[in-house]
């Protein structure tokens, strides 16, 4: 065992200062092989972690929402339809939301603004999130001025900061009370923005939701499955179109590195020449190259999953954001909570560095099979 | 002992390019003695040593090492024979370049699985005693003609073989250099060591210390002194 470890130590050592002896060669190679798993890694990390997030965001969130329309476009909504809909059976509760953006010049943000469920809070107090604490640089105790709708300046409170699992909801969050919110936006005492609609029996979730439009046909039922769909769909298509764009640096990637690898130059044939006429064996010879190829496509593979991590989660992604995250509506800047599917990770260890190293085997291999009296010559 | 019967070597057989290097040779090598095998260029001397040191195979006829047939074995056992009982001074040294005269004079031990302090140990000692212990950490291309020849040497010493072959070892070492040469052979063949020289130099066929030459001209043996 000991022998086997030192012939492993022995190799090894040779490997690495052969691929010292090659250094511009090699530094290039990782250079490259490190950047596209990077751009590979950081997409997937990206996709995965925002996709969990918003699947987590939506297990809170209401079985069923309803919306008016008027022209197609969503409208302030009755909250005499609350009464309408606790008529259908199986209904378990209907409450009236308030919500809405608002626009802020100071940042150039957009804040998304939220009466708090059970209106704990006291008028001219507010719960700022994260992101908004950051962009305005207030902490609680400080006030922050709104311009209401009919230009009056409203000022009012930070009671607190709210620390939440997950960022991308709670970054530009603010909660006011019911009063504030409808003074700043002029919202009618008898309307509210959407009405949260709970089902019993989650089967009858899609029954419940034709009833409410045949009652009410100015309605839109939002369903959270149906959300969850779009979700994953719109995320899983932005890292489509990332990695489409990227194929093309990932084929020259992969040209360069099976010509590398595959290739043997006439200087590493006579190494392997030398290395047979003195008395290695054809595993010998494998073994160092299979070490070879393990120490180029981890240490880059490695390195690459790293920086990945790094940039997508306390950079936020700032290299492919504007790609992978779309418009406006996700400022103020968040930042993800790291969720990494070790599944991928996997995946692409084995679609990047079982194949290189496989590749530098094979032509090792048919040289080191030569007899090795070709250096004599 | 090493015994080569009716050995042939052709080089790419039932091509238009075929080759006979060597023509049904027969030859008997006695241990502890030094050996010459002398012949002009393209004589075959270089593929006959090949096929000694278990290189390469002969097309036909059998080849023993101390009465046990080798001809037949499979690449491992000629690997391991090759190992143990050969050591090789090329005519171009074939060192590798980028690395120290000590890391190259290692590398036949490597793949044995021997603790690299003890190797370096054993190496610095033979270092020593070929008088360039303070070349050791020199890399290879900046080294002389003749301090590539010692390392070559001391690499070939390293697993501590039997048999010493080599390649026109003074082709590209002048007057001095060789002679030098020839003194450290003594010492090998007084350590009772087997020592086969492919050469056309008369520094080295006509040296007293020569227990036989054996007169080598396109691929057959023509007679011996």
């Amino acid at each position: 065992m000991r022998s086997w470890i030192e012939r492993q130590r022995n190799i090894i050592d040779f490997t690495l200062c052969s691929l010292l002896r090659r250094k511009g060669k090699n530094v290039l190679l990782m250079l490259v092989y490190t950047l596209v798993v990077f751009v590979l890694a950081s997409v997937m990390f990206f996709t995965h972690a925002i996709r969990k997030e918003a699947s987590m965001v939506l297990k809170e969130a209401p079985e069923m929402v309803v919306q008016r329309l008027v022209a197609g476009r969503h409208e302030l909504i009755p909250l005499s339809y609350i009464d309408e809909i606790k008529q259908i059976r199986g209904v378990s509760f209907v409450k009236g939301r308030l919500w809405g953006y608002y626009y802020d010049p100071v940042t150039g943000a957009n804040y998304t603004l939220i009466v708090a469920a059970d209106d704990q809070l006291s008028p001219g107090r507010i719960t700022v999130g994260q992101g908004v604490s950051r962009a305005r640089l207030v902490v609680e105790g400080d006030t922050m001025e709104f311009r209401a709708h009919d230009g009056a300046i409203i000022e009012l409170e930070i009671g607190k900061t709210i620390s939440s699992e997950s960022e991308l909801i709670s970054s530009d969050l603010i909660l006011i009370s019911d009063d504030d919110f409808r003074r700043l936006f002029g919202t009618p005492r008898s309307c509210a923005t959407d009405i949260v609609v709970g089902v019993r029996n989650p089967k009858e979730i899609p029954t419940v939701a034709l009833k409410i439009a045949q009652l009410l046909p100015d309605t839109r039922q939002i369903l959270r499955d149906e959300i969850s769909r779009t979700y994953d769909a719109v995320f899983n298509w932005r890292g489509g179109i990332m990695i489409l764009i990227f194929s093309g640096a990932l084929l020259a990637f992969i040209i360069f590195a099976w010509d590398k690898a595959s290739g043997l130059g006439p200087e590493e044939r006579r190494e392997i020449g030398i290395l047979k006429a003195i008395g290695w064996e054809t595993s010998d010879v494998i073994l160092m190259k299979l070490w070879e190829g393990m120490i180029v496509s981890l240490s880059s593979f490695s390195l690459a999953v790293i920086l990945a991590y790094l940039h997508v989660f306390f950079f936020s992604a700032r290299v492919f954001a504007p790609v992978l995250k779309g418009w406006a509506v996700l400022y103020p800047e968040f930042k993800l909570v790291p969720f990494v599917d070790a599944s991928q990770v996997v995946a692409l260890f084995f679609l990047s560095v079982v194949p290189y190293t496989v590749a530098t085997i094979i032509p090792a291999w048919r040289a080191a099979t030569v007899d090795p009296d070709s250096i004599m010559r | 002992m090493i015994e080569l019967v009716n050995v042939r070597k052709v080089f790419n057989m039932r091509r238009p390019n075929e080759f006979v290097a060597i023509h049904g040779l027969s030859l008997l090598i006695h241990s502890h003695q030094v050996t010459v095998i002398k012949g002009p260029s393209g004589s075959g001397k270089t593929t006959l040593l090949s096929l000694i040191g278990c290189m390469s195979r002969p097309t036909s006829g059998r080849i023993m090492l101390s009465d046990r047939e080798i001809t037949s074995l499979p690449e491992r056992f000629l690997t391991e024979i090759r190992r143990k009982t050969f050591g090789f001074i090329f005519q171009h040294f074939n060192l590798i370049k980028g690395m120290t005269a000590l890391e190259n004079v290692m590398l036949p031990a490597y793949p044995l699985g021997e603790r690299q302090a003890s190797l370096k140990t054993r190496a610095r000692e033979l270092f020593n005693l070929f008088g360039i212990a303070e070349k050791a950490e020199s890399k290879v291309e900046w080294l002389s003609g003749g301090e590539a020849q010692r390392v070559t040497m001391i690499r070939a010493l390293m697993n501590n073989p039997a048999v010493i072959i080599a390649d026109e070892p003074t082709a590209h070492l002048d007057t001095k250099l060789s002679r030098e040469f020839m003194e450290i052979v003594r010492g090998l063949k007084e350590e009772r060591k087997t020592v086969i020289i492919a050469s056309h130099d008369p520094l080295v066929y006509e040296s007293d210390l020569v227990d036989r030459t054996v007169n080598f001209r396109d691929g057959s043996i023509e007679e011996e002194a």
